[in-house]
């Protein structure tokens, strides 16, 4: 069915030992929109992220994309191939320079010919503003710098959508604003993007939706406009109130 | 001085005697580090990634090695063998017990630097749709082995001076040379100390080789924690 959404999560469950940190998720994300996930920590958001690709295996529930059951996919590599992810530790390769990471998956794993991976990689360097820096090691690089090679890298497999786990957590201030120019950059050409974040600003202006998770359970999801401005869920307005005083309005 | 002359004496008369051990003790070192040094892969990797059955196994096989004495297993093979069928030449016998010993240890240096790659490294190759063997070879080795340069070196210092254990199986290694010439002339100390600075000049000499190579492949970032 052409009309189906790029991304389908069906009563989604996963549970480590006693806790049950996903208590059945659902929701779906249609090609090219940027959907975002804000709640508390502990609520089991990375882990959704990480059942999404089977970085994590789900217990139960359905995870499509497209027409394909990948929750029962033959081939989980072929799958991730096509499912970007960007870290919130950024997971860059500490023995590569930048380029080079964004070149392995490339010739390693797309098997793409070397010069041909080389340029590719430069090019999505270059959408992030660090072609300079190519040949430089993660180690030398800024926290922001590492993670717009991160996004570099997930973008060079040209995936059908790239999940976020809260990308600017691990970030100083100061460098959060460069990612968040990157990634609306990125949502505004249409790029299908899931987005952990407890950036309101980003999740405000750049958004298409907003789910409010707690405790493993969706409490609520609606537009920004509607989520701002009128909760159904008491438990979403305090959430949302609460991260206002602490990171403000945005913009 | 008498032990001055006595030393010349001895570097004069015996020193193709002394070349043709050392080649021996370095011939028997690299080939022991070598097999070692692939044996050690094979049985870290084995021990991480492998299934119950493999980490057992390896796990077993480095255990009961490290928790036995060098002498013992060699003698265990060119004394004990041979009544079973298996009658290896003293060369040939002390090569398969360094490997075997030297791969134990190797392997545990390596799974030491191995866990100390952080988990994410792994993740974050998958998550490009790399396979497990494809991280372990692209992401998890290339920084793994860079790690155990160090603890490389110190084992490859050991395992060199350790191959004068193999005289008493009868290896013509350096250290059998020396007791050869000191049983004809009495000069022990001497002979001996000759010896020693043979081993030592030696083993400087690869030190510093090795902190060349540790410099060669450095990454910024990949260092150990000091």
């Amino acid at each position: 069915m052409k009309n189906n959404p790029l991304l389908r999560v069906m009563n989604l469950k996963k549970r480590f030992g006693e806790k049950e940190v996903l208590k059945g998720v659902s929701f779906n994300v249609k090609e090219g929109e940027t959907k975002v996930i804000i709640g508390p920590s502990g609520t089991g958001k990375s882990t959704l992220l990480a059942c999404i690709n089977q970085l994590v295996n789900p217990d139960e529930g359905e995870v499509w994309l497209k027409d394909e059951l990948i929750t029962q996919a033959k081939d989980m590599n072929k799958i991730r191939q096509r499912i970007g992810f960007v870290f919130q530790d950024f997971g860059l390769f500490n023995h590569l320079t930048a380029l080079k990471n964004v070149m392995i998956g490339l010739t390693k794993v797309k098997k793409l010919d070397k010069n041909v991976a080389r340029e590719k990689a430069l090019e999505q360097l270059r959408k992030v503003g660090l072609e300079r820096e190519a040949d430089l090691y993660p180690a030398q690089l800024s926290g922001g710098q590492k993670q717009r090679v991160g996004i570099a890298r997930a973008l060079a497999m040209e995936p059908e959508i790239i999940l976020f786990d809260e990308p600017t957590s691990a970030l100083d201030p100061e460098l959060i604003g460069e990612v968040l120019y990157v990634m609306k950059d990125l949502a505004e050409s249409g790029m299908t993007m899931l987005v952990v974040t407890h950036e309101m600003g980003f999740a405000r202006s750049v958004s298409d939706e907003i789910i409010f998770m707690e405790n493993g359970y969706i409490v609520e999801q609606g537009s920004p406009e509607k989520l701002f401005k009128n909760p159904e869920n008491e438990r979403t307005r305090q959430f949302l109130n609460k991260l206002s005083e602490l990171y403000g309005e945005g913009d | 001085m008498v032990m001055l002359e006595r030393i010349i004496n001895i570097v004069e008369k015996f020193w193709p005697v002394l070349l043709k051990g050392l080649g021996v003790t370095m011939e028997m070192t690299l080939i022991s580090v070598l097999g070692g040094f692939i044996l050690g892969i094979v049985l870290a990797l084995s021990r991480i990634y492998g299934n119950k059955f493999l980490r057992i196994i390896s796990t077993g096989f480095i255990e009961i090695i490290r928790g036995t004495p060098l002498l013992v297993q060699l003698f265990i093979l060119y004394f004990g063998l041979p009544p079973y069928g298996f009658k290896p030449s003293p060369f040939t016998a002390a090569i398969i017990g360094f490997i075997i010993n030297s791969g134990a240890y190797q392997a545990e240096y390596l799974r030491g630097s191995i866990l100390s790659i952080s988990r994410n490294q792994m993740i974050a190759a998958r998550s490009l749709g790399m396979t497990r063997k494809q991280a372990i070879i692209h992401v998890i080795m290339p920084q793994a082995l860079r790690r155990v340069i160090p603890a490389w070196t110190n084992e490859f210092i050991y395992l060199l001076k350790y191959t004068s254990l193999a005289y008493i199986v009868g290896a013509p290694e350096l250290m059998a040379q020396a007791k050869f010439i000191a049983s004809r002339n009495f000069q022990f100390f001497e002979v001996y100390l000759v010896v020693a600075v043979i081993y030592l000049i030696v083993i400087l000499f690869f030190t510093w080789l090795f902190g060349r190579l540790e410099k060669k492949v450095k990454i910024p970032g990949l260092e150990w924690v000091r």
